[in-house]
């Protein structure tokens, strides 16, 4: 698949001398939808609004469907929708002017069929004509959806989309995303609900401390996800695994008083069962058992603390 | 150009104008009426003439000169402090027009509204005073000119403004004594010959004279030194405009 937003060795370090992202490389596939995920002052919301042209570069090369941000903004900013984290609204202003606006700064003619389409499957066309002020939370997190899709962007940003919004919100949220991306747009998320993320994204990306750690397929994440172990303690103490049960794979727990066994929590057959009946006729005697599963959460949390020695030691 | 963002830009502040236009219309209306009521009748029944010229119809080009800068310079300082204040800045650096189509956008607005005002004082001195307009062209020229260059100033104060407070400094302590003691209600040449040398240093007293030339065909300073200052300050302000074109300066990080 092409790329259709490319950032290489992206850096930006603001005036005071902060570095919001450090090298930041990331390609993003057409069509698809990516999760960028990573923690409160990860450098999210740094590279979203470089891209976009809100903050000037350091460093680093960016270009969206070809062009660049620097020296072709005019036709790299055209394909790019923005959703930005905060509700920035102009209180006063009625629904159907602020997305009309929307559209004629992108330089498009006007089209008020393609804003009322837009409207309608964002349920606001109701309220076209109401005062933002008079909007709830949700509806007004629609209408800067509907200001960024009024001019038809091939990449639309979705800066912490659900955040502060309750799950029936979230929900339909999502559903507005996967519909967006049915319509040929791709879609760059950032959120730190990892559920998010899963719920949505083709792809996952993991940044922190200004640094892409991490991009990888939802699926082939969910399958690491899968994985599930089965610790099973034991009154007595080994000193290595009893060849009766060499079949098994299994690892020694700490100090040799527990067995622990990886198992696919998706196959047909855990071979649970099997296990425990072997143990016993090994003649162990089993004092607890236990299960965990290793989540996305578990492998963020690993990515994002292996990611803290590194600035330590700069 | 992007000339539809441009547009875009102008209809939508000059909405903000529309949806009050009552306001917009009356407030002028009242305020000089008031000037009207206390210069022209209760003091200026005790003024004779000034210059030759009755001091009720004197007046009028200092009091659209007054209005004129005020306005143009707060709406547009309001008008690009509002968004950064709101956050709704984002949309208008995130979008693919450049910084000249930004400031034709919120200062051709901004001037607008200026010069309707201006022409609505305009008409509305008409009925109080007898005025003959000696050099129309020339009037609509200063007017213009100084309804631009205000909204550019006011525009550049919006960018620099962090605050509301900020945003009212310049207006208030700069720009309001120096148009009070520019001529708007007198001559200079009623003045001491020591504040007459004082005040050739006020910008704005270059502006009034010359927009009270083209009303009387006279002025306290010459009308060419008049459009030297008017054009030297808007070319002032497009300067500072590019400069912040350039750098980016207190709109991009």
């Amino acid at each position: 698949m092409t790329s259709i937003l490319s950032i290489k060795d992206l850096r930006k370090t603001y005036d005071g001398g902060f570095e919001a992202l450090r090298g930041a490389t990331l390609d993003i596939r057409e069509g698809e939808i990516l999760a960028l995920l990573g923690p409160n002052g990860a450098g999210k919301t740094t590279l979203i609004s470089t891209v976009c042209g809100i903050t000037k570069l350091t460093s680093g090369t960016v270009t969206v469907g070809g062009f660049d941000i620097q020296s072709e903004y005019r036709a790299a900013r055209g394909l790019i929708g923005l959703v930005p984290q905060e509700l920035t609204l102009e209180p006063f202003e009625t629904v159907f002017n602020t997305v009309r606006l929307s559209r004629g700064l992108f330089g498009k003619r006007r089209n008020d069929a393609l804003l009322e389409e837009v409207l309608k499957k964002l349920s606001l066309w109701d309220k076209r004509n109401a005062q933002i002020r008079e909007l709830s939370g949700g509806m007004k997190r629609r209408v800067l959806i509907a200001k960024a899709l009024s001019h038809e962007p091939r990449v639309l940003f979705l800066d912490e989309p659900t955040a502060g919004v309750d799950v029936e919100l979230r929900k339909d949220m999502w559903e507005v995303v996967a519909d967006l991306r049915d319509s040929g747009v791709t879609v760059i998320l950032t959120t730190h609900y990892i559920e998010e993320a899963e719920a949505m994204a083709d792809r996952i990306a993991v940044i922190a401390k200004g640094e892409i750690l991490l991009v990888e397929d939802k699926d082939h994440l969910m399958q690491q996800m899968g994985q599930k172990e089965l610790e099973v303690q034991l009154t007595d103490t080994l000193a290595a695994v009893p060849e009766a049960l060499d079949s098994y794979d299994l690892r020694l727990g700490e100090g040799g008083k527990s067995l622990i066994y990886t198992y696919d929590t998706r196959a047909e057959r855990t071979g649970i069962t099997a296990l425990l009946n072997d143990v016993a006729a090994a003649g162990l005697t089993l004092a607890d058992v236990q299960t965990r599963q290793s989540s996305l959460e578990d492998i963020f949390v690993t990515l994002v603390n292996d990611a803290r020695p590194q600035e330590a030691a700069q | 150009m992007n000339w539809t963002a441009i547009a875009a830009i102008y209809r939508y502040e000059m909405a903000r104008f529309f949806r009050t236009l009552a306001q917009s219309f009356l407030s002028p209306v009242i305020s000089t009426s008031l000037y009207f009521v206390v210069f022209g009748a209760a003091i200026g029944s005790r003024i004779q003439e000034v210059e030759g010229v009755p001091y009720g119809a004197f007046i009028v080009p200092g009091l659209i000169m007054l209005t004129v800068m005020t306005q143009g310079m707060t709406n547009a300082s309001f008008g690009i402090y509002f968004p950064k204040f709101m956050g709704t800045i984002y949309e208008i650096l995130s979008a693919p027009v450049n910084f000249l189509e930004i400031v034709i956008g919120y200062v051709g607005a901004a001037a607008t509204k200026a010069l309707f005002i201006g022409v609505v004082i305009l008409a509305t001195s008409a009925l109080f005073v007898d005025l003959t307009i000696a050099h129309p062209l020339a009037m609509v020229l200063f007017l213009v000119l100084t309804c631009v260059s205000f909204a550019l100033m006011g525009f550049i104060i919006g960018i620099w403004a962090r605050s509301f407070e900020q945003l009212q400094l310049i207006p208030l302590l700069v720009v309001t004594p120096l148009v009070f003691l520019g001529g708007s209600f007198y001559s200079i040449s009623m003045l001491p010959p020591f504040w007459q040398t004082v005040t050739l240093f006020n910008p704005v007293v270059y502006l009034i004279s010359g927009f009270r030339w083209a009303f009387f065909d006279q002025a306290d300073v010459p009308v060419g030194l008049s459009l030297l200052a008017i054009a030297g300050f808007t070319a002032l302000c497009l300067a500072i405009v590019g400069w912040i074109f350039r750098t980016g300066w207190r709109l991009r990080d």
